[in-house]
């Protein structure tokens, strides 16, 4: 089968003729793919005029691994570890949106045990702020604060400990189970944890007097890259990409999925308390204030876990665990809160088969950065870069 | 608004051809749409103050494999002002062994989102969008031959030069 209309190439003629263009009239600057600040393997295409920035052209597709084929060809429980490996700062957080959406489709939503909920919220709160801390630290590491990246580090590294004790590795779960969990929490894990709250708490005061109100930090950041609320929607920003921009739109309280409507915490939104609502700095502070919410999340999670929700001897958490994850036939769009915003998975069953015939993943990062050139026409390179840095993107889950 | 509703809002709107029929045997239920009114029919969702579908969730392309060979395009939308969702489909009967490719109408004058989904559709299943800005391919490399997500795609055996095991 040879494709042969030539319609179909004018694309690819149009950008390379504005490439040959531009290379003769203005400069062409690669950024990436193997650039720091890039967060990964990111190519931005510059169309730059001196030291302003006509146009980006972003480039993605290095980490492709075609997750939707391989979602394709292997049961849904199989296919759990692969949805770690999207967004692979949280990826607890994946593997819950994905298990959530088969769970409904086979209607045992209602009957997973409410530890087993508290547990999976609890360490999905753990690997959103872990996630932000590194958004937080390596955005200060983009405009230049070495420090703030080593502190976010040391104090990642402790829910790091936490969650491989829990699921047996660091960064790639593979925890949360349909109709369960992989394991129940490692006794002392409750007690752990609380430690780690208590010791957070005066860290972040450290963290906010060293870069949040930092006056280099804020020259930098405010009134830089303004993303407008009608611009965020229209590109289907969301997370705190959206809620910095001024929206309270956060699918926890939205959807009230898994234990979140049992649980009692703020939505923090953008207020452009250093310049225009929607500028580099909101996108940073939403980050640092959702930690705070978390940890209140974590705490009130670790209250029930350790009194009405204890463990007990007999307690099983793949007790609920499907024989054959077979759901009737039908179409199905699961969303939820992703440390980056809005994710969906969208299954098509056909009801005979442990494989579903089609599987799309709507990462955030992939919407998130799709407004990247709308965002940085006419902006200094410098600010690009701190632009980039505030989309807090992750390119496992841009490339899948 | 309700799903009635709305399948009434659009019958009055663009007549009775617009609805072709509609899934609701799932959790969600879906409106078939013709393909040649989805650009109108998303505008209108959108900008209607009844419904207010501002915010495009997903953007899926399908190949159903079925007798017709059918392909087809999911537009999940999500309404912000009135938290509601809706799925949309389209889809349409298309040669085997064809040299073209399926053709569906761009809606990414309406919706920003759909711009770079609407490029992964068409670079893992082949979808051609019409009127679409600038549909070339995203995810995989500009000379990658063949579609990865058809159903009936062979996997190449070199790239390049270079074996691929």
């Amino acid at each position: 089968m040879v494709i042969t209309n030539p319609k179909y190439e004018e694309a690819l003629l149009r950008y390379n003729k504005k490439i040959a263009d531009a290379s003769v009239e203005d400069m062409i600057l690669n950024v990436g793919p193997q650039h720091p600040s890039t967060h990964g393997v990111l190519r931005l295409e510059l169309i730059t005029d001196g030291e302003i920035v006509k146009e980006v052209i972003p480039h993605i597709g290095y980490l492709h691994r075609c997750f939707e084929k391989h979602a394709e060809s292997l049961t849904y429980q199989q296919t759990i570890p692969f949805t770690d490996r999207l967004d692979y700062l949280a990826s607890m957080n994946n593997s819950h949106a994905f298990v959530m959406g088969v769970e409904r489709m086979m209607g045992i939503d209602k009957d997973i045990p409410k530890r087993v909920e508290y547990i999976r919220v609890l360490v999905c709160e753990l690997n959103r702020i872990a996630s932000h801390l590194i958004a937080i630290g390596t955005y200060g590491i983009d405009i230049g604060a070495f420090t703030p990246f080593l502190w976010c580090f040391r104090d990642r590294e402790h829910i790091m400990g936490m969650l491989e004790w829990a699921s047996g590795s660091r960064m790639l779960y593979n925890y949360i189970w349909v109709g369960g969990l992989f394991y129940d929490l490692p006794v002392g894990f409750e007690e752990r944890c609380r430690e780690f709250v208590e010791y957070f708490k005066p860290k972040m005061v450290e963290l906010n007097q060293l870069l949040t109100d930092n006056q280099v930090f804020i020259s930098r950041t405010a009134n830089v890259g303004v993303l407008p609320l009608d611009v965020a929607i229209n590109y289907g920003c969301s997370g705190p990409m959206l809620r910095a921009s001024g929206l309270k739109w956060d699918l926890r309280r939205i959807d009230n999925y898994s234990a979140y409507p049992e649980i009692d915490f703020e939505i923090p939104i953008g207020q452009g308390l250093m310049g225009k609502v929607g500028d580099c700095w909101d996108r940073y502070k939403v980050r640092v204030d959702e930690i705070e919410q978390s940890l209140r999340i974590v705490e009130q999670c670790l209250d029930r876990l350790q009194k009405e929700l204890k463990r007990t001897p007999d307690f099983d958490p793949r007790a609920k665990m499907p024989r054959k994850t077979i759901p009737k036939a039908q179409d199905y769009y699961v969303r939820c809160e992703g440390a980056k915003g809005e994710l969906g998975f969208y299954f098509m069953t056909d009801g005979k088969s442990e494989i579903p015939t089609r599987v799309k993943s709507r990462g955030p990062s992939f919407n998130n950065l799709s407004v990247l050139p709308e965002l940085s026409k006419g902006v200094l390179i410098a600010d690009l870069i701190a632009i980039v840095g505030s989309i807090d993107f992750v390119l496992g889950e841009v490339d899948r | 608004m309700s799903f009635d509703d709305i399948k009434q809002l659009l019958t009055e709107k663009f007549g009775d051809t617009v609805i072709t029929g509609e899934e609701t045997t799932g959790l969600q239920p879906a409106l078939l749409i013709n393909p040649d009114d989805i650009t109108a029919v998303c505008l209108e969702l959108r900008n209607n103050s009844k419904t207010y579908f501002d915010f495009l969730s997903s953007l899926s392309g399908v190949h159903y494999n079925d007798e017709t060979n059918r392909y087809g395009v999911v537009y999940h939308l999500a309404s912000i002002p009135y938290k509601t969702q809706l799925t949309l489909k389209i889809s349409k009967p298309h040669p085997k062994e064809s040299s073209e490719l399926p053709e569906f109408k761009s809606i990414t004058s309406v919706y920003r989102t759909a711009d770079w989904h609407e490029r992964e559709a068409y670079d893992l299943l082949g979808i051609y969008f019409e009127g679409h800005p600038d549909l070339r391919r995203i995810l995989l490399p500009d000379d990658w031959e063949g579609f990865p997500l058809r159903k009936d795609y062979q996997n190449a055996e070199f790239y390049k030069g270079i074996r691929i095991d």
